[in-house]
């Protein structure tokens, strides 16, 4: 898979080069601030673009608002972006954009090489990827209403669907049956008043009840 | 008051030594030359002034050209009074530095307004009228004071004149020993009749030249206002620096650290088990110390509160409370930048001091602004009993305990209250001002 990474500190771009070319991923072009970043997704037209959020020259949210532009004009191609603080409004942000092929995580993921791999290519695949703190923000905001009626555990299993997580990730993680999943993931369906038409749809319509969005 | 106890009556005089009588007494001779020019300024410009008013209301004044410069004179002459009065108080306080050594320091010239206002304001404001009492006063009592100063010490003279006929008759035998002998007394006296005159004369260029207690509070209320702003605002951008020094340099080699040790260990599967194991250590530590680092980075002043505003920044700190913190927050405007450090600070302590000390379930964090003020509540479920110093808190510790906050939020001329009545529920309520 072809990624475009834009990070300004040389030393992390070396380091993720590295770690993708290694996780079989075909680093493509390597750039600094957003204005490289989309022109390189413009000439590479990469599967994936790894951006940072914090870049040249305010060092506030330029990767944010280059995410946004390649989600509008470039919608084939996945973005996940890393961040040393994750940030709800940011990820409120960046889902009001496109809900599928995107990902926001905290630097600190890449440290745990298979998963961050692994969260990379679900994103590249049209997957999701949140990280768990964003959702924990996101949760403290949106306590109210139809949410109340899950239970803490349903509440688990819905903050792993919104990190992106599959009924098999869920397994794993919470260490209980597959049927117990099926079963968790049903009762939210209901409790959200979701009806039971497509099951992927209604996945990504709980997710989104769940961000409030 | 220590101007007071400079200049030239610090210390004690003697009368030979004439260096420290000389002052005084020069003091007392200008001011005589002052009192005297500057009364006869202002007098004659009242004068052309109300001759001028006079002419007017004493219609007809013999064609529109008097009658045009009359009006003239009758509308410049306050402000040309004002000018003087301003001008000639200035110049009465540089005498009092120039000779004496003594600092008088300027009354406030008041508010400024439109220019076509300004003259009233001025002769409004107290400080006027008073420095033209000052020059009232200096007319009279520093031409007694001058001319007794002057008299004092040039009494012989005056007697020697007197006896060799020089003024008229000469004295009888009697009337002559008295003069000869008062002249002595008023040259001894000389010295300390010129500080007396040099010391009334600063008394009353004190309560008239200079400002008033209530002008001198009011500028060192402003002054102090400005100095507290400054260091509130110096204190949050260090923390920004802080706050992106660390971003740049270490959490980016931390980040980097535990990248290239997460590689070696999901490379490194096939090493011996003792490799492993402190390869995964370190990566654990790695890992560890990132986080701290984020928290601890995320307490001083998170860049999204500068890019997006207290509501953005708050759910991070709720989030990683390490207990459930419902936020409501409702702010159409956003406030000044510091005000919205303090809030963001006082939640962030508040929380952290709720997990430690509360004992608390739950906690509720709200934020809204009505008006142009800020309310901000922080509530718990634990057990209560919170006071401003806690024991065991030393009363300046570092600013972080409840007394810290308060001083925090006073900083930006905002309050904090803390209700807690033993078994809880803990209420703290900061209200501030939003600033522009």
């Amino acid at each position: 898979m072809r990624v475009v990474i834009a990070e300004d500190s040389v030393l992390l771009q070396a380091g993720l080069t590295k770690l993708l070319t290694d996780g079989g991923f075909e680093v493509v072009d390597a750039v600094t601030d957003a204005e490289a970043l989309l022109r390189a997704v413009a000439e590479h037209r990469p599967d994936v673009a790894v951006v940072d959020v914090r870049m040249p020259p305010t060092h506030t949210d330029e990767g944010i608002r280059a995410a946004l532009v390649i989600g509008r004009q470039y919608p084939e191609v996945a973005v996940l972006v890393l961040s040393q603080y994750v940030e709800e409004r940011y990820a409120t942000d960046l889902l009001s954009e496109r809900t599928s092929a995107v990902g926001y995580l905290l630097k600190d993921r890449v440290a745990h090489v298979t998963d961050f791999l692994d969260a990379l290519r679900r994103v590249a695949a049209g997957g999701t990827a949140l990280d768990p703190e964003v959702v924990a923000q996101l949760l403290v905001r949106h306590r109210t209403d139809p949410l109340d009626r899950l239970t803490p555990r349903e509440l688990q299993v819905l903050k792993l669907m919104a990190e992106g997580r599959s009924n098999n990730g869920i397994t794993e993680a919470l260490r209980v049956s597959p049927s117990a999943v099926e079963k968790y993931v049903s009762n939210i369906f209901t409790k959200l008043d979701l009806a039971p038409t497509d099951t992927d749809h209604r996945r990504v319509l709980a997710v989104l009840k769940f961000l409030g969005a | 008051m220590a101007a007071r106890r400079g200049g030239v009556y610090g210390e004690r005089m003697t009368w030979p030594n004439t260096a420290r009588s000389w002052r005084p007494t020069l003091h007392a001779l200008t001011g005589l030359a002052a009192g005297v020019g500057v009364g006869a300024v202002l007098g004659g410009l009242v004068v052309i002034w109300l001759a001028a008013v006079w002419s007017l209301v004493d219609w007809p004044v013999g064609g529109w050209g008097p009658a045009v410069l009359y009006a003239a004179v009758a509308l410049a002459g306050p402000a040309l009074l004002l000018w003087g009065v301003r001008g000639f108080g200035a110049l009465q306080r540089a005498r009092f530095r120039a000779v004496l050594g003594v600092e008088i320091p300027a009354p406030p010239r008041g508010a400024a307004g439109s220019w076509a206002l300004r003259p009233v304001r001025a002769w409004r404001a107290p400080a006027t009228w008073r420095q033209l009492g000052y020059h009232l006063l200096a007319l009279v009592g520093g031409t007694v004071g001058g001319l007794l100063v002057a008299a004092c010490w040039s009494a012989p003279v005056l007697a020697v004149a007197w006896f060799a006929g020089l003024l008229g008759d000469g004295p009888g035998v009697l009337a002559g020993l008295a003069a000869a002998l008062l002249s002595v007394a008023m040259l001894v006296a000389a010295p300390w009749v010129a500080r007396g005159v040099a010391r009334a004369d600063e008394a009353a260029a004190r309560v008239l030249l200079g400002p008033s207690r209530g002008e001198e509070l009011a500028v060192r209320v402003e002054t102090l206002a400005r100095s507290r702003a400054e260091i509130v605002a110096a204190t949050d951008a260090e923390r920004r620096r802080i706050e992106r020094d660390l971003h740049d340099g270490t959490q980016r080699r931390l980040v980097s650290l535990a990248m290239h040790l997460g590689m070696a260990r999901a490379s490194l599967t096939d090493a011996p088990e003792p490799v492993r194991q402190v390869i995964e250590q370190a990566h654990d530590e790695a890992t560890e110390a990132l986080a701290e680092l984020r928290q601890l980075v995320r307490g001083l002043h998170p860049a999204v509160l500068d890019d997006r505003g207290l509501d953005a920044a708050l759910s991070g700190i709720a989030a990683n409370a390490p207990l459930p913190v419902r936020l409501r927050v409702d702010v159409a405007t956003r406030c000044a930048p510091a005000v919205e450090a303090v809030a963001y600070f006082v939640v962030s302590e508040a929380l952290t001091n709720v997990a430690k000390h509360a004992d608390a379930t739950h906690a509720e964090v709200s934020v809204e602004r009505t008006g142009d003020r800020l309310h901000v509540v922080i509530t718990d479920d634990g057990h209560g009993g919170a006071t401003l110093s806690p024991a065991g808190t030393p009363p300046d510790g570092g600013g972080t305990g409840l007394r810290g906050l308060t001083q925090r939020a006073a900083a930006v001329d905002g309050t904090l209250t803390v209700e807690s009545p033993p078994g809880g529920p803990t209420v703290i309520t900061v209200e501030l001002p939003c600033g522009s």
